[in-house]
């Protein structure tokens, strides 16, 4: 990959109060980023802003090289009334083109939905929904994907799974994952940032290429250093 | 559970009749002013061609006042929708419109448009129009965030938008909306017909009054009742078969 980096720098106000001061953020090209800050930080403002979206203050500064992006959150926002493939493939749908036929198979095949495709939401476990919203990001197939806490509704066992998952079907794009979850970073991010009312800092994250097993030893001591420097940064108004 | 649903209906009815035959029971009230149940029965299958004909003709009127009604409803929150602007400059007649007494335009409509059908129709079509346009206006406004947001990134455009996902997920309130307009589409008919012309069960009403036939007047309350309940009945049937999938 030879693309330019994505960045952003700037500040984010809401009316009179800074939500966060002048920061500079850079997505290293096919690599996974992660933004690991407590709630109300600004974590998913600065992902709006990546994505092009609006943003409930005012932003001065700007986002260099922004490619069109994919976007997963916590709510996989499946719709009701369409079945997991047609879910899958609703980007297509919205554009009006017809969905690649193949690649949709493909990808429902990939995130175990092969069985799946024909029932609706409402017939899916959490797990499978989610899977389907990682299907439906991976069918716009884009350079860069933006995950908003997208694990953080799935108990303990399906969330790893699902990190599993994700790193290995995302590998090679640029991924940004938003998180209040230490051991999330750990496991998936070959870069670190910690977000606090003062700014961004860089961590360190393991070395070891990513999923990373939840109790490898230099997981748990990522993790646990960043727990601390969370536990250390001033609490949020 | 199941049994007592089906069986309250019945139960009310009966209970109605009960009462009201207990009423002229216990005040004496002449049937010229208070006819019993049993008037009113003999009313109904005595003049049954004529109630017949009055209730094909009032809910000719009902549904095509419905269906105008709801259309128009249904079209101005989806313009409304998809242009904010729009929906700012028009949300406070909108609101004005709802407060107004569509049935005291009865009058002013049969002056305009004569005894046919139309002024029924219009008054039908009215008084439909407000609850339709409004819960559907908002659902329409409620789209989910997060769906919004995917839209967006997707690169829909905002015919797609509303097309593929915001009307699907307002099709709930749009529902509630005909219900509620379902409700009022008979009496708004019976309105227009009592103020002009001589069909239909309103008009039936007007001129059995104004003949003392009291009984008659009962009568075709009760073929109103019957048929506001069943075209009630309908419009939930369909509202809930159409929306199933959209849960
Ligand atoms: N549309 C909006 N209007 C007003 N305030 C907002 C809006 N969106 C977010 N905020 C505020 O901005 C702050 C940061 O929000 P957010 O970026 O969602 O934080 P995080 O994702 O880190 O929890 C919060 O205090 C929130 O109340
Ligand atoms: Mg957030």
């Amino acid at each position: 990959m030879t693309a330019a980096p994505v960045l952003l720098s700037g500040t984010v106000r809401m009316g009179a109060r800074t939500l966060f001061p002048p920061l500079r953020l850079e997505l290293a090209p096919g690599r996974w980023t992660a933004l690991l800050g407590p709630s109300g930080v600004g974590k998913s403002t600065l992902l709006r802003l990546l994505a092009g979206l609006p943003i409930g203050g005012t932003f001065e500064g700007r986002v260099e090289n922004r490619p069109p992006v994919a976007l997963m959150a916590q709510d996989p926002a499946l719709l009701p009334w369409l079945t997991a493939r047609q879910n899958a493939a609703l980007g297509a749908r919205l554009r009006g083109e017809a969905a690649d036929r193949d690649r949709l198979a493909a990808v429902l095949r990939r995130t175990g939905l092969a069985d799946h495709g024909d029932k609706p939401p409402a017939a899916l476990s959490g797990g499978q929904r989610q899977r389907v919203a990682l299907a439906r990001t991976l069918m716009e197939d884009r350079a860069l994907v933006l995950l908003d806490e997208p694990f953080s509704a799935l108990d303990a066992r399906m969330r790893l799974a699902m990190q599993d998952l994700a790193a290995e079907l995302l590998r090679g794009r640029t991924v940004l994952i938003v998180t209040h979850d230490p051991a999330e970073a750990a496991r998936l991010a070959d870069r670190i940032f910690l977000m606090t009312e003062t700014g961004l800092t860089e961590e360190v994250a393991p070395a070891c290429p990513a999923p990373r097993p939840p109790a490898d030893p230099a997981v748990l001591a990522c993790q646990g250093a960043l727990l601390t420097r969370l536990t250390e940064a001033p609490a949020c108004a | 559970m199941r049994l007592t649903r089906f069986l309250a209906p019945p139960a009310i009815a009966a209970g109605f009749v009960l009462l009201w035959q207990g009423l002229i029971l216990a005040t004496g009230l002449p049937p010229f002013l208070l006819p019993g149940p049993g008037a009113v029965a003999a009313a109904v299958i005595a003049q049954r061609e004529v109630l017949t004909g009055a209730a094909l003709r009032t809910l000719a009127e009902v549904l095509t006042g419905f269906a105008l009604g709801a259309g128009s409803g249904a079209t101005l929150a989806i313009a409304m929708a998809a242009w904010p602007r729009l929906a700012a400059t028009l949300r406070p007649a909108l609101l004005i419109s709802q407060v107004i007494p569509t049935f005291a335009l009865a009058p002013v409509l049969t002056l305009w448009l004569g005894y046919g059908m139309a002024p029924k129709i219009v008054v039908t079509a009215l008084i439909c129009f407000f609850p339709v346009a409004s819960a559907f206006l908002d659902g329409l406004e409620r789209t989910s965030p997060v769906c919004r947001d995917l839209a967006r990134t997707m690169g829909a455009g905002p015919a797609r938008e509303m097309w593929h996902l915001r009307i699907p997920m307002a099709l709930p309130l749009l529902g509630s909306g005909l219900k509620l307009a379902a409700i009022y589409a008979p009496v708004g008919a019976v309105i227009g017909e009592w103020v002009g012309g001589s069909e239909g069960l309103g008009a039936v009403m007007i001129h059995a009054n104004g003949r003392m036939r009291i009984d008659l007047s009962f009568a075709a309350l009760v073929v109103v009742t019957a048929l506001a309940l069943a075209f009630h009945a309908g419009i939930s049937l369909a509202v809930r078969r159409g929306l199933a999938r959209f849960g």
